[in-house]
């Protein structure tokens, strides 16, 4: 089977719409099947990665902890908009820090998340195969 | 709607609340299957109960496959020995015995 490049691209806010939660479960399924998967998060999509977050009192489960288990799935490049960041005064300091092993580095971790301008985004997209939008 | 030692599972035989979930259901479970767990099974169940506790979801098999080599030595990190254990399949049959949902591309 060929490999596609395959990006998600998440803009909404990881709760209140099941957006976050079915692009996260559309992502493993691709990285079931071996394919070339990378992640991008603008608006409101930024706020899927910010640590310590605790759905509970919303009956929800905390579905963030399953960005921490992508680096085992192959996927290690988590695409963060610089602008949207700013806009909702956050920094990279917010983010969960996810990592991926690199097998041929003697598995030392290394950090999965790319702070990257639109400018640069819109460009790391066109080179993709297919883009998909939650 | 049927049940194993009272707690409800579904068509396929998973549990439908993961809190139901006690050793004597795996037991249970596994006994259904003509399964009788051994040590071995047990380390890959609390292994899989351990990793869907800490990511929320239940391991690709490749993903597990990789893990247990790590965690119990490399001459168990193959689907040969996962497969000996569990005929059905270790992240099909693991995870019902684990109660866990079916794992997300499972087939």
């Amino acid at each position: 089977m060929s490999t596609k490049k395959f990006m998600y691209l998440n803009r909404r806010a990881p709760y209140g719409t099941v957006y976050a939660l079915e692009s996260l479960e559309v992502v493993l399924v691709a990285a079931a099947f071996d394919q070339d998967v990378s992640l991008s998060f603008i608006d409101d999509g930024v706020y899927q990665l910010v640590e310590g977050q605790n759905p509970e009192g919303i009956g929800m489960k905390n579905f963030s902890k399953t960005f921490h288990a992508l680096g085992d799935y192959d996927i290690k490049q988590f695409y963060v908009s610089a602008e949207s960041l700013e806009e909702r005064g956050l920094s990279l300091d917010d983010l969960m820090p996810l990592v991926w092993e690199d097998e041929d580095d003697d598995w030392a971790e290394k950090p999965s998340i790319k702070v990257v301008s639109n400018a640069e985004l819109t460009k790391i997209m066109s080179e993709q195969d297919v883009c998909l939008s939650f | 709607m049927a049940d194993i030692l009272g707690a409800e599972v579904d068509e396929e035989g998973f549990l439908v609340d993961l809190k139901d979930w006690t050793k004597e259901i795996a037991v249970e479970m596994a006994k259904g299957d003509d399964i009788e767990l051994s040590e071995e099974h047990w380390d890959v169940i609390n292994f899989l109960r351990d990793y869907f506790e800490e990511y929320q979801i239940a391991p690709a098999v490749r993903v597990l496959t990789k893990a247990i080599g790590k965690q119990f030595g490399k001459e168990k990190g193959n689907s040969k020995y996962l497969y000996s254990l569990f005929p059905y399949g270790p992240g099909k049959q693991g995870c019902r015995f684990a109660g866990l949902p079916k794992p997300t591309g499972c087939i």
